[in-house]
Order: structure tokens, then C-alpha cells, then sequence
């Protein structure tokens, strides 16, 4: 159980006066001169020892993400782009920092950008965010008002800017280069790479996108040392992570845990339990619609980290926990994901732009108990032929949920096919 | 529909105001030179306001000729994000979350409350033109589900009376409270805090309207 003296989001509830008074009080921008003054390479090499590992899904080292930038500044000014176009079902940890600690953010930022030698950061919000942004662009004002950002950020002679860009309902701009694209005004599918974004990332410049939580830990990091940061969690799976837990508990919430949390231990000291209790469970997704769910047994010991959820074939993804009780229609709930993708696929890709309906199809004619037993292999075939062979991971996102659901729960699907075929087998 | 005059008519043509134009050039100069046409998104949201609430296409095409770029390209980003809307919609442009998060948690009840109560199904406008009803995917408001978006608003921790009274404020001209419909001020646990002990939720009524919703 985190101690709340190592929570970094002190306000993640709104709880206290958002604005920069109020920030100031919990310790934003104490010092941030001193930490600019540690100059690019410690920065980065701090946040390296930190562990810190990419809160927006991917889990990539952060501070090696920051190293791949060009060193040197040539005819192409560098950007650091923020991701908060929240929108893997399930996820709603970065609204509240935007709402609540942007200065956590602006902060952060502010040290990214000048680690990477860029003067301005882009943060794309997702339209639907019209509040959140509203309340980021309040914290931004202030922040320039004060001269903590502006042309001479904090005393320190860097001129940084920081602008809000508000996407327009597509999740697929969460996905880092469909992102740049709609940056630059154009709709949102991804880019092949190489190039990287850190080679020609938007206006064809070097440019590193990173997610909100990403960037907001970072002034903490550096205040407080790496070592405090790589002290929490386990090796490799460091620091302190944003957990939202939805669905059937009895009190969904938002918590700041400590990396690696037992699972249960999670649902059950924040959210209330699972509603009827723990032995109600039915299944839960650990990290946002788009990894494998993982059945009851399961969730009783696995931790909650990249590498122990790795282990059984799942992923922390953005840490939304979605948790599924005895009552659920499990072929229903993944079939409304495989909605949700076939609504989202940019269109880009053949695989995904077909293979998502197909999906979402199939999945239909079994939770409706139209299909014939064989067709839940047909499924996992189609699954397989859209994995791997996109552009971008949406074709990933949109299969593994219906992997998971037959590699643990095949009988519940045969089951339903069984049940509605009994009364006229012969018909088949 | 009813209240066509309340709307930008499919071939007027379109202009920015004062207002808008302001806006818009606000919008123009975030981007380096050059690179204009990234204020294709924003402008095309300042055109969508302006013309209550949808794009006819001459606003796409003044917003074309405005960024130096083919009316075809804003089409194109018009029709790709489903923020824009390409046919008029109602004063109050209700949009339920149906992705599995808050499905678990009712979102079907809440739909058919929506039905009953509004008189029309998901993709219709309601006679009067007071409401337009869509089911949308995940809104990014997963443990505050179900939820509804209203306009530029969350309303959250539904149930049948909250979403009725909700749609009853509104239809007597009533601002309705925002965000969590509960005992709850945003994202933490219910009936009593598992983290930040001190900052009990009592102590939320005196930073209240400090910003937050």
C-alpha cells in the first residue's frame, strides 16, 4: 500500500484548489530553474535511473524514448508532443491530471522539452475533453502569467510555449504518428515506419510524443531523486502508477498505487470489492479494452505490472482495470470492444478495416448463438490474419480481446452455440 | 425540421464574425508558418459553433479557401473525425456511452431511458429540435459510468431519475448540476477516501466553482 507521502498526483480527486496557488502549495515548480540546470544528459540519464516506463500503453523506457532525439539542433526545430487523446475504453487517469494537476504537467513539459532541445510543446487532447482542456489552457495562462513558461521559462533564459491542440472524436489518434497526422491537419492514419518520430515526426520535424502521465511524473522524479522513484514497484516495473478501476465494483474509483499492486489488493482496498463479493468475479481486463482479460484464478495472485501481467498473456496497458462480475455476458462485452474497433479502424489497412467487421460479425452470430461450434476457430483464424499485418497496433487491439476470450473461456462459447442448436440440431 | 430557422441553412453562405474570425486567427498562429492547414481542426469546430452545431458545406469551403487549401482536404478531416456533424443537430446533442465500461454498469438502461424520455432512437432528432441522440463510443469517463455527453458537458454516475431529471432541467431552460450525479465529487471512491485520507470530500465545498466543475 503506497504511502500517501510517495503519491505524486496529491490532487488526482480535485480535492484542493487546482490553480497555481494551490499547485504551488503541493510543490510544482519548486526549484524547476535547478532542475534545468542539471542540463540535457542528466535530465535524461535521471530519468532513465528512474525506471520510469511510457504510462500510455507501450511501456517503453521514457528517458531512452528522450535519447533518440537528435542531439544537435539543425535547420528542424525538435517538438515534444503530449498524448491526451484518452481513449482506450476504460482509461480516464489523464483527464484528471489535465483537470485537477495540470501543473504537473506544464512542468513537465516544460524539463521534457528542454531535455530534447525543443521550445514548444503540442498537447492533443481528444475533443470530447472539452472541460479538460478548457481547465489545461486556464493552467497554462497562469503559468505563463508567472513566467514560469513564456521566453525565459523560469528564469532560465529556455523560451518554451505550450499549445493545446483538440482532436475531434477518433481513437485512433491516440496511436502516436495517426496523431501527428491529425496534428498537421489531416485525418487520422498512421504512418509506416521508419522514418521514426524522432526523425520526422510532425512538419516533418524531430518530434517525441509521450503520454500525459508520462510527462507530469517527471518533476517529481527529478525532485525527489530516481532512486525514490526506482525504489517503488519491483525491478524493471518501477514508481507509481494511475489506476482506473470500472465496472462491477462497488466503488469505482481512480487511485495512485504503487507499481505492481496485487490485483485483488487493488480492487479490494480501493474499489470497494467486487460487487457480491470477491467470489462473484467472473473476469477482468486488466489494462484498457485492448489486452486479454484474464479469468478469476488468475486475478487472484498476478501483480500489477508490465512483466507479471505480461506473464499470462495479458498487459498493463494503460492500467484500466475493468472488472467483470458472475452476471456478465462475457461474449456480449467483448463483442461490444470488437464494436468499438470496428468503429475506430482508421480504414487504412485492408486486414483491420475488413477483418474488424468480421470480427465484430462473428462475435455476433455467437453471442446470439447463431453459429456453428467450428466458427469460434474461423474467429481465432480471422483474428490471427488481422494481427501482425497492419500499419499501426489497432488490428492488434481489436483481435486480442477475442483471443483471450476463447483461450479462457472456449466452453462459455461452445456452450451458447450448444444451447441455442439443442432444440433443432438436425437442422444443421 | 422545425427549427431550421434556429440553424445554418445547407447553402447560405458562410463568414466569420468578429468573434470567430478572432478565434480563428487565435487558432492560426499556434502553428509554425507555414503549416496554416494544421488549424483545419479548430477552425472547423469555430464554423461548427457558429453555425449551431453543424458544417454545411460552405463553411467547409470558406474554411478551405481561408487555411489555402482544397475544399476537398477539409472535407476529407470533416468527415473522418465523428465530431463534426454533417447534418443539423438538435440545441442539446445527447451522446451515451455504449463501450463495455459503462455498458457493465447500465448504459442500456440508460439509452432506453433516453428513447422514452426524448422520443427518438440513437442517429434521431426530435421534432422540436431540442435533442439529437447518439450512442458513442468510450468517452473516457470509465469510472464514472454510465455517462452521458451533453454538448460541451459530462454527466456522470447516471441512473433512470438523474437522466430524467437531467433532460427536465434542461427542457425548463435549467442548467443541470455537471459531472458526478451522486454523492461523489469526481473520481474517488464512494463513501469514505482510500488514499489522501486529509483531503476528505467535505473539504471540496469551500474550493468548489476554484476551476473544476
Amino acid at each position: 500500500m503506497l504511502k500517501d507521502e510517495d503519491r505524486i498526483f496529491t490532487n488526482i480527486y480535485g480535492l484542493e484548489d487546482p490553480n497555481l496557488s494551490g499547485a504551488r502549495a503541493r510543490g510544482d515548480w519548486d526549484g524547476t530553474k535547478a532542475l534545468i540546470e542539471l542540463g540535457r544528459e542528466e535530465i535524461i540519464e535521471r530519468v532513465k535511473a528512474s525506471g520510469l516506463r511510457g504510462r500510455g500503453g507501450a511501456g517503453f523506457s521514457t528517458g531512452m524514448k528522450w535519447s533518440f532525439m537528435p542531439k544537435e539542433v539543425g535547420e528542424r526545430p525538435h517538438y515534444l508532443i503530449i498524448n491526451a487523446d484518452e481513449s482506450e475504453p476504460g482509461t480516464c487517469k489523464d483527464r484528471e491530471i489535465m483537470r485537477h494537476d495540470a501543473q504537473k504537467l506544464i512542468e513537465g513539459a516544460l524539463i521534457a522539452s528542454f531535455a530534447m532541445n525543443a521550445h514548444a510543446t503540442y498537447c492533443y487532447i481528444r475533443g470530447e475533453f472539452y472541460r479538460e482542456a478548457e481547465a489545461l489552457q486556464r493552467a497554462v495562462d497562469e503559468a505563463y502569467e508567472n513566467g514560469l513558461i513564456g521566453d525565459n521559462a523560469c528564469g532560465t533564459g529556455w523560451k518554451f510555449d505550450f499549445y493545446i491542440h483538440r482532436g475531434a472524436g477518433a481513437y485512433i489518434c491516440g496511436e502516436e504518428s495517426a496523431l501527428i497526422e491529425s496534428l498537421e491537419g489531416k485525418k487520422g492514419q498512421p504512418r509506416m515506419k521508419p522514418p521514426f518520430p524522432a526523425n520526422v515526426g510532425v512538419w516533418g520535424c524531430p518530434s517525441t510524443v509521450n503520454n500525459v502521465e508520462s510527462i507530469a511524473v517527471v518533476p517529481t522524479i527529478l525532485r525527489r531523486g530516481p532512486e525514490w522513484f526506482a525504489g517503488l514497484g519491483r525491478p524493471n516495473n518501477t514508481g507509481t502508477k494511475l489506476f482506473n478501476i470500472s465496472g462491477h465494483v462497488n466503488k469505482p474509483c481512480t487511485v495512485e498505487e504503487e507499481m505492481g499492486i496485487p490485483l485483488k489488493e487493488l480492487i479490494e482496498k480501493h474499489a470497494g470489492g467486487v460487487r457480491g463479493g470477491w467470489d462473484n468475479l467472473l473476469a477482468v481486463i486488466p489494462g484498457g479494452s485492448s489486452v486479454p482479460l484474464l479469468p478469476k484464478d488468475t486475478c487472484e495472485t498476478v501483480l500489477m505490472d508490465f512483466d507479471s501481467l505480461r506473464e499470462v498473456q495479458s498487459g498493463l496497458g494503460t492500467a484500466a482495470v475493468t472488472v467483470m462480475d458472475q452476471s456478465t455476458d462475457l461474449i456480449y462485452a467483448i463483442r461490444r470492444l470488437s464494436k468499438f474497433y470496428m468503429h475506430e479502424s482508421c480504414g487504412q489497412c485492408t486486414p483491420c478495416r475488413e477483418g474488424t467487421g468480421w470480427m465484430w460479425r462473428m462475435m455476433g452470430r455467437i453471442a446470439d448463438g447463431e453459429a456453428k461450434s467450428s466458427e469460434i476457430d474461423l474467429l481465432l483464424e480471422v483474428t490471427k490474419q488481422v494481427e501482425g499485418h497492419t500499419i499501426c497496433a489497432l488490428g492488434d487491439a481489436a483481435a486480442w480481446p477475442i483471443q483471450g476470450l476463447i483461450r479462457h473461456f472456449r466452453p462459455v462459447m461452445e456452450e451458447r452455440i450448444a444451447a441455442s442448436k439443442a432444440p433443432s440440431q438436425a437442422a444443421e | 425540421m422545425k427549427n431550421a430557422d434556429r440553424v445554418h441553412g445547407a447553402d447560405e453562405p458562410f463568414a466569420f464574425n468578429a468573434e470567430t474570425e478572432a478565434l480563428a486567427q487565435a487558432a492560426i498562429s499556434k502553428y509554425p508558418e507555414g503549416n496554416q492547414r494544421s488549424a483545419v481542426m479548430p477552425l472547423l469546430d469555430i464554423a461548427q459553433r457558429q453555425c449551431g452545431g453543424w458544417l454545411p458545406v460552405p463553411a467547409m469551403e470558406y474554411i478551405a479557401d481561408y487555411l489555402d487549401m482544397p475544399a476537398i482536404r477539409v472535407l476529407e478531416v470533416a468527415s473522418f473525425y465523428t465530431m463534426y456533424n454533417m447534418k443539423p443537430v438538435g440545441k442539446y446533442f445527447v451522446q451515451v456511452c455504449g463501450t463495455t465500461p459503462c455498458w457493465l454498469r447500465g448504459s442500456d438502461n440508460i439509452m432506453k431511458v433516453c428513447h422514452d424520455e426524448l422520443g427518438i432512437k440513437s442517429g434521431e432528432t426530435s421534432e422540436d429540435g431540442m435533442f439529437s441522440l447518439l450512442e458513442v463510443e468510450c468517452l473516457g469517463a470509465c469510472v464514472n459510468a454510465p455517462m452521458v455527453q451533453i454538448n460541451d458537458d459530462y454527466y456522470e454516475d447516471l441512473d433512470s431519475d438523474s437522466t430524467k431529471r437531467i433532460f427536465d432541467q434542461l427542457r425548463a431552460g435549467e442548467t443541470p448540476k455537471t459531472g458526478s450525479q451522486v454523492e461523489r465529487h469526481t473520481c474517488e471512491p464512494i463513501g469514505g477516501m482510500t488514499s489522501l485520507e486529509h483531503q476528505e470530500p467535505a473539504r471540496a465545498e469551500s474550493v468548489a466553482g476554484k476551476g473544476d466543475s
